[in-house]
Parts: C-alpha cells; structure tokens; sequence
C-alpha cells in the first residue's frame, strides 16, 4: 500500500471568494503582512501497490478536480 | 402523440430537493411525469429528462461531481448525444455541466452567501427546445436559491456560447453570484440540453410562485415532443 496525496487548487485566473474571506479576516485577527490566500483541498488516498501513476492521474483529472477551475497535483508520501 | 403521450422523466438522487416540483411543472405543462432514481439504468422510454435541483450525494466533493458517476446519468448522456432534451436546474445544472453535457462550471457565490430570492431574467434564446414559448427579451421573474451558482468558463468558452447564441437567460436587476456576463442558463451547441440556476419549476402557479413566468419551459419542451 501506498499513499498518496492529490492536492487540488484553484486556478490563480479564478476568482477564489473563500480565500478572499480567509485573507479579508485575518488583519482583523492582528496577522499583518499576508496579501493572498488561496483556499484548496486535499485528498489522501491509501493506494494498491500495482495502481500506477496513470490511473491516479485519470482520477484526479476526472472526479476529484475539475480542470475547468481547478488545478491539481499528486504525489506518492509512502510506499 | 397526444400531449398526455409525451412523458417527461425526473431524476431523484440521494439530496435532491425540487424533483416533487418538477414533476408537478410535467403535470401542469400536460406531458406524463416519470419517475426515475439515481441508480436506474434505464430511462423507461421517457422523450425528456428533467435533473432537478438540490444536493445529490450530498455535494460533499464538488456540485453535481458525484451525481455525473450516477448509472441514470450515463443513460442521460448517451440519450442526449443522440438529441433527447434534457433540462438541469440549480444542481441540476451543475451535474450537467460536470458531465460535460454543457461547458463551464458551476462555483461558489462571489458574495459567499447563500441566496434565496425572486430573481428578473431576460429571456435571450428562443429558439430552443426549452424556451421557445418566450418572447426575445421578455424579462421573467423566478426564483433563484444556492450558494454556488456563479457560472465560470474561460474566456474563449464564454465568447463560443454567445457567439452561438447559446445563452438563455441572463440576470437583470442584479447579478446574484457574479456569474461572468450575467448568466443564468445556457444550452449546448443543438439547443436540447438546457442548464440554469433559477428554478422554473417553482414558478408556474402565482399561487405558489411569484410568477407562473417558469411554465414556458415546460410548454416549450412539449411543442417539441408534441408537434402541432
């Protein structure tokens, strides 16, 4: 078993309100100097050992992002 | 075949909230409502399909993401590949476009909130299956309510769908999500696939709506399935 993680962004020409909120409040909570924030996700997966680098691929290009809005990465923690 | 004849499917799928209004805008409109559940292979032999709004499996990875792996999507897909009108409303049209059915994307509110209100549209296409009973230009007042229904797609998208004349309504009065150019709902490149945020199916009896200004897309539909 491996896992894996697939972070999933979204792109910086799309406009992000939650980040936008997060970074409007955080001056208020006294944290200055941050100018942007941009909120995402992050999946973990437990992974079969013969699931290969392609299929993970399909599966976040196809269900976990939409690369209409989003954009993703993944990535092999253990193994 | 007789309007009674024309038989208009509703999709239910674990969250759905509006398929016992959309079935009854089927029944006002004078088409046969059909039942049809998430894990349905098969269509039943309906001339439409209706995916209605709510928070199908509950919305927990992306709007309508989960619902588009539905076995009654997959017969959905296929049968509008080969020209069956399909109509998605609120999560509806999020599942639509995340089965790739119509281009774009469906994403949170700009302003984050969730908004329930009485919305003015302008009817911009009608010419197809779902709005040809409306006048161009004709404003309609219908209820808009969710939280993501800011319609987003990359510029060369959005220029192809207006070029096209492929949107359908658009907001007036106020944008309510920050939808790019005000858009509320477009169709695909044959005009049968229809997708919009506000809910028409909520809008077809001053009784229970604001207006009955929805109805038109039902009728609509049926002009289609019903030939005079």
């Amino acid at each position: 078993m491996a896992r894996v993680v697939v972070d999933v962004m979204p792109k910086q020409e799309i406009l992000d309100p939650q980040g936008q909120a997060v970074a409007n409040a955080l001056p208020r909570q006294g944290f200055e100097g941050i100018s942007q924030v941009r909120q995402g996700k992050r999946f973990e997966l437990e992974v079969a050992d013969d699931v290969d680098d392609d299929t993970l691929a399909r599966i976040a290009e196809s269900f976990l992002a939409n690369p209409v809005i989003e954009d993703w990465s993944v990535r092999r923690v253990e193994s | 075949m007789s309007a009674a004849g024309a038989r208009i499917g509703v999709i239910t799928f674990p969250g759905s909230l509006d398929d016992g209004d959309a079935r009854r805008a089927v029944r006002r409109s004078g088409a046969s409502e059909v039942s049809l559940w998430h894990a349905d292979a098969d269509l039943r032999g309906v001339d439409a399909v209706i995916v209605p709004g709510g928070f199908s499996y509950g919305d927990y990875l992306r709007c309508g993401a989960i619902a588009k792996f539905a076995p009654v999507m997959t017969e959905v897909v296929r049968a509008a590949e080969r020209g069956m009108p399909v109509l998605g409303v609120c999560n509806g049209f999020q599942v639509l476009c995340e089965a790739g059915l119509l281009p774009g994307v469906l994403t949170r509110n700009e302003g984050l909130h969730y908004v329930c209100r009485d919305q003015w549209l302008r009817a911009e296409n009608t010419t197809s299956t779902w709005t040809t009973r409306y006048e161009p230009g004709a404003d309609l007042l219908i209820p808009v309510k969710h939280g993501e229904g800011c319609y987003v797609a990359d510029e060369s998208t959005l220029d192809e769908i207006e070029g096209e004349g492929r949107v359908l309504f658009r907001y007036v009065d106020g944008n309510p999500n920050g939808s790019r150019r005000d858009i509320a709902g477009i169709t695909d490149a044959r005009g049968r696939v229809a997708g919009l945020m506000p809910h028409p199916e909520h809008a077809i009896d001053p009784l229970t709506g604001p207006t009955d200004d929805g109805l038109g897309m039902f009728l609509s539909a049926l002009d289609t399935l019903v030939p005079a």
